[in-house]
């Protein structure tokens, strides 16, 4: 055993390289990429043993994932919620393919929208595809879950989602880690060969074992050790705490002692006998969900008959937004003792684009060259350049999901607008754009796409773009004509010249491609940095 | 021994670093430890905070409850009186008085520094000013965590080791600068505290 200091987003990561994991497929996205920045960086990865990649998208991880598990490996994809969207397809079908190799997804929700245009609860996609799901309550949890996940989704044959929020994934702790590791699956083919032939009629059969399997997962769920039932001497009350909500109800009582019987949930199926438990043995329930109140929908039922059951459905909690002890405290009655009222002459500082950013410089352009047709004519996606809707530069009118600048500037072209103009990022557009790029040139639709490309996955911190050395290829080979296709330089010194050139493309009735290509301010300084202490060591 | 510690800055100004080096220290002292980190948009220039919590028993919560911090550390002045409702009492809230100008409608600074001073236990230092006279204005987050030092109950001693096995691979005049930088900000809340 060995004590080291992990995030959540580490602990899991460390788990599954400890649980013999072979690859890890992943698209960046706050709060998840710590996961796979931590296994690329490992001597596993470093050395080969393990596959650790970015991909274009959540879509694709999640693929290669059961690609890997196909060929009898242990293969893992990460993604934030939203991603899962995207990965949807792949995922709901995997729980009828089932596994070869062990599988587990793991998604982080952003509840409270951190970073994030939604607070969608994942346990849902877990439910609607019906996998066991796993939700840690503490970073020595997340890692000893992983070994777990993996035996358990060879056994039952079935992917595993591993759900986490926000706080698990970016919270650090001392987490004692296993010396001795498990060893990777050697290759082997499925013992069924059509096993992964979703053929209607084969993927019945598939469904109904799927189905046969929902009464085991519901006894795991109680016989695991993962969800635990802790008793307290007043009965008046019973307790139902999902994930890190247990943690927060616990910060309340000296000691971590609840005088309430205690569920801790940190695996779904929901654990049927040990809520029925809970309910017969108490007056009333409250339920802790970091997240929607799903557990809660399901004891209250359609009629809501029988004991009371509180929560965030009858407002007992704020319908939305993260938990902490504070609101979990002020439910339990806990006097909240504040000394220091907050100060009145706090301002509120949003984010920015950084000093020095190229986005700034073609957000100006933009900026002057829409000036004669004036505001509502930019559809914008996520990234750093999102932050072009604020303050000073106010740029765009449309923030959706990855890749919704491009379809939706067809859209509105389609409805009218004009100009109609898309902006993207270079990842992003690799990620999502492509399709609707195709979408417009097919229907020589009049949009102006702006494909900012700084070379980076900028906003999750600087992870490689798929699109890097890719995007002018990518445009000709969807079909958009060399000459409406123009690399700009976006620094101020050519203000002027980039103004005319996007004036131009905005008139042209098909779709051009802009592409303002300078490198990420942030990775251009890091790489500055360790090169500058790079040769100090060397002097040294 | 239990110890919470708010940090609060604006994003890139290095209170991860401050974070990682106490934290490195309480490992090293047997500890446990929490630690919550703001990553993703916020650091784009965005107020960003940290919650550290350090005990000798299990820390259940992520987060620090309201009114429960022991120590707020600011290397901004603004954003060290953000998290004011966390402050215990008898909390020291110990911050920088450099503010870090990125809002137009950043309020009068003698404004900030009275509602400092209005709190009982306080350190207002200008960090950038002691970095930069000890040769290193990037240094000024250790600064920082220098003045706020004396409050830790972790010895210094403790605190220059984490700081030496951190920054040990950057070279050998990264780590002297910074545990300079350490032992001015020790310094500096030493002299605040006798007046």
């Amino acid at each position: 055993m060995q004590n080291i200091l992990l995030l959540g987003d580490e602990a899991i990561a460390q788990g599954a390289i400890d649980a013999g994991l072979s690859a890890v497929y992943a698209y960046p996205g706050t709060p998840s990429t710590e996961i796979t920045e931590y296994i690329q960086k490992s001597k596993e990865a470093q050395s080969g043993e393990i596959v650790a990649q970015w991909t274009a998208n959540e879509k694709t991880a999640v693929e290669a994932a059961l690609g890997a598990s196909y060929a009898g490996k242990r293969s893992m994809a990460c993604m934030k919620h939203v991603g899962l969207n995207v990965a949807a397809d792949a995922f709901m079908n995997s729980s009828i393919t089932g596994v070869n190799g062990g599988i587990v997804v793991v998604v982080a929700d952003d509840p409270s929208m951190h970073s994030s245009q939604n607070e969608q609860d994942s346990r849902f996609y877990g439910k609607f595809a019906q996998v066991p799901i796993l939700e840690p309550v503490n970073q020595q949890q997340a890692y000893d879950m992983m070994h777990y996940a993996f035996d358990y989704s060879e056994r039952l044959n079935v992917p595993i989602l591993m759900r986490i929020t926000t706080r698990m994934a970016h919270s650090r702790a001392g987490v004692k880690v296993k010396m001795q590791k498990t060893s990777q699956n050697i290759f082997h083919l499925p013992k069924v060969a059509n096993q992964f032939v979703l053929l209607p009629a084969l993927a019945r059969v598939n469904y109904k074992k799927l189905l046969q399997n929902i009464p085991l997962m519901e006894k795991e769920s109680s016989t695991s050790g993962f969800n635990k039932f802790i008793d307290g001497e007043d009965k008046s009350m019973g307790i139902i705490a999902s994930g890190i909500a247990y943690n927060y109800l616990r910060e309340n009582y000296e000691n971590g002692k609840v005088p309430f019987p205690v569920l801790s949930i940190s695996q779904y199926p929901e654990p049927i006998e040990m809520i029925r438990k809970l309910y017969s043995e108490t007056e009333k329930i409250m339920v802790l969900e970091e997240g929607y109140p799903i557990i809660e929908e399901q004891l209250k039922g359609i009629l809501n008959l029988g004991k009371p059951v509180h929560g965030r459905l009858d407002g007992t909690l704020p319908r939305d937004g993260e938990l902490n002890p504070n609101i979990i405290g002020k439910v339990l009655n806990f006097d909240i003792i504040v000394s220091y009222e907050n100060s009145a002459s706090v301002m509120s500082r949003p984010p920015a684009l950084c000093q020095g950013c190229p986005h700034t410089d073609s957000y100006s352009a933009l900026n002057s060259a829409l000036e004669s047709v004036g505001k509502g004519h930019v559809l914008s996606d996520i990234g750093c350049y999102t932050l072009a809707a604020l303050k000073p530069l106010e740029a765009i009118n449309s923030c959706v999901d990855m890749g919704a600048s491009i379809t939706m500037a067809k859209g509105a072209a389609d409805a009218g607008l004009h100009p109609s103009v898309a902006v993207i990022g270079d990842s992003t557009f690799t990620h999502s754009g492509m399709t609707g790029l195709l979408d417009a040139v097919i229907c020589n639709t009049p949009i102006t796409v702006i494909i900012l490309d700084n070379g980076t996955t900028g906003m999750t911190g600087g992870q490689r773009s798929e699109a890097t050395g890719k995007i002018e290829d990518i445009c000709k080979g969807l079909g958009v004509s060399q000459e409406h296709i123009h690399v700009l330089n976006p620094i101020n010194k050519y203000h002027e010249e980039n103004v005319a050139t996007i004036k131009k493309e905005l008139d042209y009735k098909g779709v051009s491609v802009i592409i303002p290509r300078r490198e990420c301010i942030v990775t251009l300084n890091a790489r500055l940095k360790a090169i500058k202490s790079m040769k100090e060591l060397q002097q040294n | 021994m239990k110890i919470n510690i708010i940090l609060g800055g604006v994003g890139g100004q290095g209170i991860l670093s401050i974070a990682s080096i106490i934290g490195k220290a309480a490992l090293s002292q047997g500890l446990y430890l929490k630690q919550s980190e703001v990553h993703g948009m916020s650091q784009r220039g965005g107020d960003v905070m940290s919650n550290l919590r350090l005990s000798s028993d299990e820390i259940f919560s992520d987060l620090i409850p309201e009114g429960q911090a022991d120590i707020i550390i600011g290397v901004e002045p603004m954003e060290a009186l953000r998290h004011l409702k966390f402050l215990k009492p008898d909390g020291w809230l110990v911050t920088n008085s450099r503010p870090f100008l990125n809002i137009e409608n950043y309020t009068d600074r003698e404004l900030i520094y009275s509602e400092i001073n209005k709190i009982k236990h306080h350190v207002l230092i200008d960090a950038d000013k002691i970095a930069s006279e000890i040769g290193n204005s990037k240094v000024s987050n250790v600064v920082m965590l220098g003045a706020a030092t004396p409050f830790l109950k972790i010895d210094e001693n403790i605190i220059i080791d984490a700081i030496n096995s951190i920054f040990s691979n950057k070279g050998k005049n990264l780590v002297d600068i910074n545990i300079k930088g350490l032992k001015a900000g020790i310094l500096e809340a030493q002299k605040m505290m006798v007046d």
